[in-house]
């Protein structure tokens, strides 16, 4: 009898089947993404075509392209991200670099952007039919879609740019501090540079959300399928296009698959262009990983 | 290689050791003591927690002065209080005066960057910023008003000749601070703060965090430095302190508060010193 065995533990067992399962759960996750875009091509990419993109909506969507459509989309997209993005980097500027982490103010300030992220996105559409359509008198437009998009945008802004703010090493403060650099140069030159992957993700979610947000714009943007004349007119957004064609309009599947298609294609193009840009910005400062 | 090179290297060999920065500050060093900074009766608190107590101390222009003592009894404080880097700590208070150049410094109409630009301090771990090395010298001096390209190029020679490093990075000045050696990049903190032509160096352990190779070059440097600037240095290396200081001062921790026991010429206090904790501290007993 040897003094040392090699036999194969129950505990070698234990890790295969956990290994097993880990495996298993990635396999499901991107099996539904695949199927999701397999899905889509096979219904979506007869009706595609260089016209598909140039040419007005005919018979409520059944015929004709999805032009103006995106350009409506486009138009949305620009005024949350004009409003929303310098209110949020603002305030994330404010909670991590001048407020204490732990100060009542910023307490306050975080929990209230928590409850907002919460808020389900139909509300934000009744809450901007009513102040900006209504109230404020931008009526049906790609205005009031826009500002109430950049309400619905603030939380993940605000929170992403804090959260990188937060991550970037003290002794950047400290040896910026100690060579006399005002807080103002510190942030401009060392700070936002540093945090800009955190930014550009942030903004990342945020133009995703935006371009797929459906519910918030059905009371304040509008259902108008022609080519929007100035932000004061009504346009439809893509996801909402998605939306009419498959729910009201009987044979509107073939474009519904096609605008949905160029909707998701369109969600990776912008991914893959945020994550070069947020690269080249990271090379341009040389900052290794 | 041909002769060409060879001459071109014994040359830049040559010129690394040539300081270019302005004439020694004093005479004969701490011959003839100036005090340059005057720390009356400062203390310094967090919360409710008491880091130095009282102390009451001169450093001398053109001197090495080192502080010496065991952890947590408010070294570190008292470098960073003289740079007022301690404004930068929630919750700190300070009491008393420290003066610089007969400028009370923890006055209102103190201007801090002026102050931190006369003031240079480098920290234990490197630090230099995620940029270019060129950058890492540039953006402090554009900072200060030095904005022409002619300039900052040429400030940025001889801060780099200075501190030994000319050699070994002129090629690659567009390349990242952060892919040099730890000893280099200490190297370019102190140069980076040089460049700001300072009167006062502040280092807190410069040399704790590398390898005693690079420990050795930064050291020598700042032996080089000595009598260009005033320079107040933290070391937990006791024979480091004894090999380049002219004054040292030693603190140690009572009833919880940080305490100045003794200071004096360094020579005395590794030698003769007065206070038992001293001698007991320095001969390796105690601490």
């Amino acid at each position: 009898m040897p003094e040392i065995t090699f036999v194969r533990s129950r505990s070698i067992l234990r890790d295969r089947l956990v290994q097993l399962l880990v495996y298993a759960a990635v396999l499901v996750v991107s099996g539904v993404f695949i199927w999701i875009l397999a899905d889509l091509v096979r219904g979506g990419v007869a009706h595609l075509s260089w016209n598909f993109f140039v040419d007005s909506p005919r018979d409520a969507g059944r015929a004709g392209g999805i032009g103006p459509i995106l350009v409506s989309t486009a138009l949305i997209l620009l005024v949350a991200l004009v409003v929303a993005l310098p209110l949020a980097w603002a305030t994330a500027v404010l909670l991590a670099e001048f407020v204490p982490a732990t100060s009542k103010f910023g307490t306050i300030v975080r929990y209230s952007l928590q409850v907002l992220a919460g808020v389900p996105s139909i509300v934000f559409g009744l809450f901007g039919n009513a102040f900006f359509s209504i109230y404020l008198g931008l009526g049906f437009s790609i205005l009031s879609g826009g500002l109430t998009l950049a309400c619905m945008l603030l939380p993940i802004l605000v929170s992403t740019a804090e959260a990188g703010l937060r991550a970037v090493p003290e002794n950047y403060r400290m040896s910026a501090a100690a060579l006399g650099m005002s807080r103002t140069a510190t942030l401009l030159h060392l700070l936002l540079p540093a945090a800009a992957p955190a930014l550009a993700a942030g903004l990342l979610l945020g133009i995703g959300r935006a371009v797929a947000e459906t519910a918030a714009l059905l009371f304040t943007s509008g259902y108008v399928e022609r080519m929007p004349g100035s932000l004061l007119d009504s346009g439809r957004a893509l996801a909402l296009h998605i939306f009419d064609l498959s729910m009201n309009v009987p044979g509107g599947d073939a474009p519904a698959y096609a605008s949905a298609l160029v909707l998701v294609v369109l969600l990776l193009a912008i991914n893959i262009v945020a994550m070069k840009l947020a690269y080249g910005l990271q090379r341009k400062r040389i900052m290794p990983a | 290689m041909n002769t060409h090179d060879i001459e071109e290297i014994q040359r830049s060999v040559e010129k690394q050791h040539t300081f270019t920065l302005g004439p020694l500050q004093t005479g004969p060093a701490c011959c003839d003591p100036q005090p340059i900074v005057q720390v009356k009766n400062f203390s310094l608190h967090y919360d409710n927690k008491t880091a130095l107590d009282k102390v009451t101390l001169d450093i001398y222009r053109g001197c090495i002065t080192a502080l010496i003592g065991p952890s947590g009894c408010g070294k570190t404080s008292f470098l960073s209080a003289i740079n007022r880097l301690t404004d930068l700590i929630p919750n700190c208070k300070v009491v008393g005066h420290i003066q610089v150049d007969g400028v009370d410094i923890y006055q209102s109409a103190c201007d801090v960057q002026v102050l931190r630009q006369q003031i240079g301090m480098v920290f234990q771990k490197p630090t230099p910023f995620p940029l270019s090395i060129r950058r890492n010298i540039e953006l402090p001096l554009r900072e200060h008003g030095v904005t022409k390209r002619a300039e900052v190029e040429a400030v940025s020679e001889q801060v780099l000749r200075d501190v030994g490093l000319w050699h070994e990075v002129h090629d690659r000045l567009d390349s990242a601070a952060l892919s040099l050696s730890g000893g280099q990049q200490q190297r370019l903190c102190i140069a980076r703060a040089l460049a700001l032509k300072p009167k006062i160096l502040l280092m807190d352990e410069p040399c704790s965090a590398l390898d005693p190779i690079a420990s050795g070059v930064v050291e020598d440097l700042i032996v080089g430095l000595q009598g260009r600037y005033t320079i107040v240095i933290v070391t937990h290396n006791l024979a480091q302190a004894r090999r380049i200081a002219n004054y040292a001062a030693f603190f140690w921790v009572k009833e919880r508060a940080g305490h100045l026991i003794e200071f004096g010429h360094c020579r005395d206090i590794f030698e003769t010193p007065v206070h038992q904790l001293t001698a007991a501290y320095v001969s390796g007993a105690r601490g």
